[in-house]
């Protein structure tokens, strides 16, 4: 076994950004998110990230602007703190131990010093009770505070964020649960609950699922499971409440929100429809409609002029006063994974199936949702329990040129619906066209789908296997009566009635290996002779695979019982087998390398091997918990060059793997990891102020006072290289005159120039000898020191003067 | 905000005949000019010199028409009975024509009364013709002989008795002008050379002869009769060629086309079938109100002309060139082009400032009802008369489309009794059409479960779903017939493969592969 030294499994982004609600900064520049274990700050104009707040070490749960100082920003997390972070510069300044995990974060402006969160009662994390609990954040100038104290409010709250909302100046605190509307007034120390019936007359649910508080007005907002929105009102008095109800809503009301000025309510659901109502007069709506998946959240800028949306597809949506959609940030949708993980030939893309209906492509190296490509091209109905066509399989040919999908929708009672289409990329809009539909290409669900890899003088042709124990070849043909080519079906086979699983072309296209449960047919694609049949019973073929380069004489095949087979296709034999429980076998395409990821005892285990060679070239154990279903090897855009034996197989391409829980992962080296590192420090120098002859002189003045006030040189006023090398001298001679400070300025800072360097010498020479002296020169009395060796300094003065001379005339 | 998609209408594969070079050039023809004539049109001559007027014979007339008149240009109506193949000479100065009467009128094509009469024959002549020289006439007769006579002394050559039936057809050889050709109801074909006193060669058709053709070779010989087309090859010694049997009733007439590339038939069935000479497939058709009795080409295909039993003359000329593409222009009816690129080649200068127009989302009725939710009414749109009969695709469409969304149901319900029948009669022509059966019939089973309540109640509704119930009982009875076949195909497909082995590992032999490529596959082809 070959020790994996210094390769490690890292997240590969593509994390959650519609977890919680996300905030708009007060001057509408900047939207904060919670994504995964950081907060990303992101622009509302350009849709890029522009900060990855990082520190937390488990799930962010909640950003909240902190109430008293717009440029700073809390979050809260699993992990049991509290952090304040300023985001315009991506620094984190503290950290609020709570130590116990924290599930949401409120605050008010008229708490001063306080906090509002939701922990689980008894402290565990695996609770099912929350409560909410004040914290009084202490005044520290520590980075790392710790602030236990925690004082209940109320208990047996959920842990929705949406459950919770501050009311009119933080007056009171509504938190819903159920069938209960609890709310708590901080003046009189007491609360009231308010409790529907279970199920109205019409057996809608009469659930809590939001609530929002009127910021200018006693009043509160609730949705409801059955779509309702009931404002409430005179809820100090225990009988004497009053709600009225609103309804457009035909599914539960996931959000809600009011506007800044109280003028409009917001609310929104499955139906993926903004709607915005008037306050007090509710006739009156306007709807945002076909905002392409279920809104999960609502907010608002603190001006009121922006609106946002968070989408159940991993997107955010930012809307210019409910009347037009400003921008759209996509994270990479993760749902129901049903296609295989794809890599464009062209762009070098990730492609999967994201939104419903649609292909997503997914720049790997940017973190990036390129584009989305719909695939069924229909009005998407927003319905709960209605059966969507879903792309369940893809697949690109090998310069990529056509795209073939496959959707399918099944129906309870009616018959499968398949739908085979076929997409050439298209040069001038740089997009895939449509260019043939086969709407029931198989009479069952199509297993594996493949693309010859033509060369140039074949023709491009598909395979297709299917349920229906065919397997099918479509191939591109011109017929005379239509105007371009489209593609039909070429040829049709069969084995003894079974049913084919899966189909894979070789490197050189001229064999087609298909598998029939336990027997493997290899096939001629150019004349349709069935050539051989390779079987290693007992157990299903589960994944098939050529061997590339010089492995390509070599067929792999993995069964259902715990069996890595390696057939010699020369000899039609078996070249050695093991027994390993395999659960995804794939070849890297650039190199004679396969990767197996192997299921033992709960986690995930991966071997990456040559067909040829019995040793594995790397092995990693416990890759993950849980089985891999889903990985590809994306080509890398620079190669790497490592020489090292185990990670040798990383040069070309890079493996990316999905696990159990839909996190996308990868393997980096050390190298890499070093790189990576070196340009984000990079990044973060070239991110301060623009480098303008300005900024040289004045930041190295600046920077100087700075080393000035330091403890240690405080002595030594002025500390520049020698003149010789000073940077200052030349550019104050090439810059322009015209955007050169003042010269009484710059005069008296050339000139100190040309005189510090003596003392620094001087300083540095005396620390040699006289270390006794530190501590008179620490008391800062500089004549003395002149005093002491006047000879040199002037020496080193008139050295300097003929240069000084010629530089003014 | 993203736009509503429109309904998908799925663009089927055209089931009817392909477009090509040979429908192109023969539906390049003007609508008919149709002449009434007082009786069936028995044959029909163009004349071999401009302006290639033509001699219609009908009844006692020999009508001559000129190329683009209506009116007949000449009449002959000098005969007792009625006449019988009004041939031109060579020159197209003379014209012959046998009658019923037995009496061989030979007229002069300026003149009006006979010039010769030929008396020799017994009974009604229905075959006459000039030999190649120009200075014979042949004729063919009911008495069972073929004669020949000479012009100048209007008298008998010689006598040819060796048919055994009815002398109907006959072809003088256009090289030789010593050859002829008779075909005769006693199924026999025979040449016959002037020079000697018996037939040289006689071929058996099989049925009684109805008309013949030389190839302008005059190496292959073409013989219509009964429902079959036969071509005999001459030179080797009257070997049959090719039998085609394209019609389902007599084959009345031949013609060749001017290049010699296609051959027309004209049957009783009231079709012309046009094949290629080159391997006699039937590359076009034409359509007639009635049978069809005599047909003739003009050179150059300039213009078809066909007569018909009702009596009808029908003649189509050829599209001018100019016409062809004046049609097509008014067909399209687009924008000048001056229109099309008005302003969109525009390049905007320096400092102007560029608003864009958003640009406006054009939805069909249904689309726009159905962005809106009104189920019913998005049917009732796609269910309207002339989408409903010229476009059955696009009411599918909308079924399919309501029952993804989950409202069919919603759509299909609460119906009075006048659309309900509408929507009953739309699935009755189209649920048995393999491209929409699987959307209609859930249509189907759902109108059945949403209106079973009501059933007897009305009697259009009850006659409709009888008629639906005959239909669907039909269609099973068919599917179980096809079936049948399928499997009888089947059997016969593998055991006419021959059995081959396979080099495998494990022993396992390749039985069968049976190749239904596409059977139950539809492919629509959407262009760009």
């Amino acid at each position: 076994m070959v020790e994996h030294g210094d390769i490690r499994v890292v997240h590969r982004g593509g994390s959650k950004i519609d977890f919680r609600q996300p905030v708009i900064t007060n001057d509408s520049r900047f939207l904060l998110c919670a994504s995964g274990e950081c907060v990303k700050v992101f622009s509302t104009s350009t849709e890029e990230c522009i900060h990855d707040l990082q520190g937390h070490t488990d799930l962010v749960t909640g950003v909240l602007l902190r109430p008293s100082n717009h440029l700073q920003v809390y979050s809260c997390s699993i992990d049991g703190t509290v952090r304040l972070w300023d985001f315009t510069d991506g620094i984190l300044i503290k950290t609020y131990v709570i130590g116990c995990p924290v599930y949401s974060i409120y605050a008010s402006a008229n708490h001063e010093g306080v906090i509002f969160i939701v922990v689980p009662m008894l402290g565990d994390k695996r609770s099912e009770l929350f409560q909410l609990v004040a914290v009084h954040l202490p005044q520290s100038g520590d980075q790392l505070v710790e602030s236990r104290e925690l004082s209940a409010v109320l208990s047996n709250v959920s842990s929705n964020p949406a459950d919770i909302a501050f009311g009119r100046g933080g007056e009171y605190i509504a938190s819903a649960k159920g069938l209960q509307l609890k709310v708590f007034f901080f003046k009189k120390q007491k609360s009231y609950e308010f409790s529907l019936k279970e199920d109205n007359k019409k057996g809608g649910l009469n659930t809590f699922t939001c609530v929002a508080c009127h910021p200018k007005d006693d009043c509160i907002a609730t949705g409801h499971g059955d779509g309702k929105i009931r404002l409430w009102r005179n809820f100090n008095h225990k009988k004497e409440y009053t709600y009225s109800t609103l309804h457009w809503h035909h599914n539960a009301v996931s959000s809600l929100c009011f506007t800044p000025e109280g003028t409009n309510l917001l609310s929104g659901g499955v139906e993926s429809v903004l709607v915005q109502w008037r306050y007090n007069q509710e006739s009156q709506r306007d709807f945002l409609p076909r905002l392409g998946a279920a809104i999960t959240h609502i907010a608002v800028s603190p001006d009121g002029a922006l609106f946002c949306t968070s989408h159940s597809d991993n997107k955010i949506t930012i809307i210019q006063s409910c009347v037009k959609v400003s921008a759209v940030i996509q994270g990479l949708v993760k749902g129901d994974v049903q296609t295989d993980l794809i890599v464009d030939p062209r762009s070098k893309a990730l492609v999967l199936n994201g939104k419903p209906g649609h292909l997503q492509f997914y720049s790997l190296q940017r973190d990036k949702l390129l584009y989305n490509l719909d695939i069924v091209q229909q009005e998407y109905i927003h319905e709960l329990g209605l059966e969507q066509f879903e792309v369940v399989k893809a697949a690109f040919d090998a310069s990529g040129t056509w795209l073939a999908t496959v959707e399918e929708r099944k129906q309870k009672s009616a018959e499968l619906e398949v739908n085979l289409k076929l997409w050439a990329f298209d040069e001038q809009t740089q997009s895939f066209v449509l260019n043939t539909t086969i709407s029931a290409p198989h009479e069952a669900r199509i297993t594996a789908m493949c693309f010859r890899q033509a060369t140039d003088s074949q023709t491009t042709m598909l395979v297709s296997t299917s349920k229906d124990g065919h397997f099918k070849a479509w191939q591109l043909a011109t017929p005379a009566h239509t105007e371009g080519p489209s593609w039909s079906c070429d040829f049709v086979g069969t084995y003894h009635g079974l049913v084919p699983e899966c189909c894979c072309f070789s490197a050189d296209s001229s064999l087609l290996a298909v598998s029939f449960q336990e027997v493997v047919t290899v096939w001629s694609p150019t004349s349709w002779e069935l050539l051989t049949t390779l079987s290693q019973p007992p157990g299903a073929i589960r994944d098939l695979c050529f061997g590339r380069l010089s492995c390509s004489k070599y067929l792999l095949g993995t069964t259902a019982k715990n069996l890595l087979c390696c057939w010699n296709l020369l000899t039609c034999s078996l070249e050695w087998s093991t027994s390993m429980d395999i659960s995804l076998l794939l070849a890297d395409p650039l190199s004679e390398n396969m990767a197996a990821f192997c299921c033992q005892a709960g986690c995930t285990d991966l071997f990456v091997f040559k067909p040829s060679e019995p040793r594995p070239l790397f092995s990693h154990k416990a890759v993950c918990s849980g089985t891999v279903t889903r990985a590809v090897f994306a080509p890398r855009e620079k190669m790497l060059d490592s020489c090292e034996e185990n990670s040798q197989w990383l040069n070309r391409s890079q493996l990316h793997f999905l696990t159990q829980y839909m996190d996308l992962m990868t393997f980096t080296t050390k190298a890499e990891d070093d790189r990576l590192m070196a340009s984000s420090k990079q990044l973060v120098i070239d991110d301060s102020v623009a480098m303008t002859p300005f900024y040289l002189l004045l930041g190295k003045h600046r920077h100087q006072q700075q080393e000035n006030q330091d403890p240690m040189s405080s002595l030594s006023a002025e500390r520049t290289p020698l003149p010789q090398s000073s940077v200052a001298i030349k550019e104050l001679l090439q810059t322009p005159a015209h955007v050169l400070p003042s010269t009484s300025f710059l005069c008296s800072m050339f000139v100190q120039s040309l005189l510090i360097s003596v003392t620094d010498l001087r300083s540095n020479h005396s620390e040699r000898h006289y270390p006794q002296m530190e501590k008179t020169w620490n008391s800062g009395n500089q004549q003395h020191l002149f005093q002491e060796n006047p000879d040199d300094h002037q020496m080193i003065c008139r050295l300097h003067l003929p240069q000084l001379r010629s530089i003014c005339t | 905000m993203a736009s509503f998609k429109p309904t998908n209408i799925p663009v089927y594969p055209k089931l009817g005949e392909k477009v090509t070079q040979d429908t192109l050039y023969w539906k390049n023809y003007k609508a008919p000019v149709q002449i009434k004539e007082f009786g069936a049109i028995t044959n029909i001559d163009f004349s071999p010199v401009t302006p290639h007027n033509f001699a219609v014979t009908a009844f006692t007339r020999i009508h001559i028409y000129g190329p683009f008149s209506q009116e007949p240009v000449k009449t002959f109506t000098r005969f007792k009975d009625t006449a019988y193949c009004g041939r031109f000479r060579s020159d197209g100065q003379l014209l012959v024509a046998g009658c019923e009467d037995s009496v061989v009128r030979l007229f002069d094509v300026g003149g009006k009364v006979a010039l010769r009469m030929f008396r020799g024959h017994t009974k009604a002549v229905h075959v006459t013709d000039f030999t190649s020289d120009r200075y014979q006439i042949l004729t063919g007769s009911d008495d069972y002989t073929c004669r020949l006579w000479d012009i100048p002394n209007a008298t008998e050559l010689n006598v040819y008795q060796e048919h055994t039936d009815y002398i109907r057809c006959g072809i003088t050889s256009k090289l030789n002008r010593d050859l002829f050709i008779t075909g005769s109801y006693d199924h026999t074909l025979k040449v016959f050379d002037a020079r000697v006193d018996k037939s040289v060669m006689s071929m058996d058709h099989g049925q009684p002869i109805e008309s013949l053709l030389l190839y302008p070779s005059e190496g292959l010989l073409v013989s219509a009769g009964g429902r079959y087309v036969k071509v005999w090859d001459l030179l080797k010694g009257g070997q049959p060629l090719v039998s085609l049997r394209n019609h389902h009733k007599t084959v009345t007439c031949l013609a060749l086309s001017s290049n010699g590339q296609r051959l027309l038939s004209a049957s009783l069935d009231r079709h012309v079938k046009v094949y290629s000479t080159t391997n006699y497939k039937v590359v076009h058709n034409f359509d007639y109100a009635a049978s069809i009795l005599s047909l003739a080409l003009a050179p150059d295909d300039e213009s078809i002309v066909v007569g018909m039993t009702n009596s009808i003359l029908s003649i189509k000329h050829r599209k001018s060139p100019e016409e062809s593409r004046e049609i097509s222009g008014q067909q399209r009816r687009r924008p000048s082009y001056r229109v099309f690129v008005k302003g969109k080649n525009y390049v905007p200068k320096q400092d102007d400032y560029l608003v864009s127009k958003p640009v406006k989302q054009y939805l069909a009725k249904y689309d726009k009802q159905l962005k809106k939710f009104n189920v019913s009414k998005a049917l009732d749109c796609a269910l309207e008369k002339w989408i409903r009969l010229r476009n059955p695709e696009v009411p599918v469409a909308v079924i399919k489309e309501l029952d993804r969304r989950g409202t069919l149901k919603n759509a299909l319900a609460g119906r009075d009794e006048q659309q309900l029948s509408r929507l009953l009669s739309f699935l009755i022509g189209n649920l048995v059409d393999m491209r929409f059966a699987p959307v209609l019939v859930v249509a189907a089973e759902m109108i059945l479960d949403i209106y079973r309540s009501i059933l007897g109640q009305s009697p259009v509704i009850d006659r409709q779903l009888l008629r639906m119930q005959d239909l669907l009982e039909r269609e099973i009875d068919y599917q179980k017939e096809l079936v049948e076949v399928l499997g009888m195909l089947d059997t016969m497909f593998a055991s006419s493969l021959p059995k081959m082995e396979v080099p495998c590992s494990s022993g396992f032999f390749v039985q069968n592969c049976s190749v239904l490529s596409g059977f139950f596959c539809w492919i629509s082809c959407e262009g760009k």
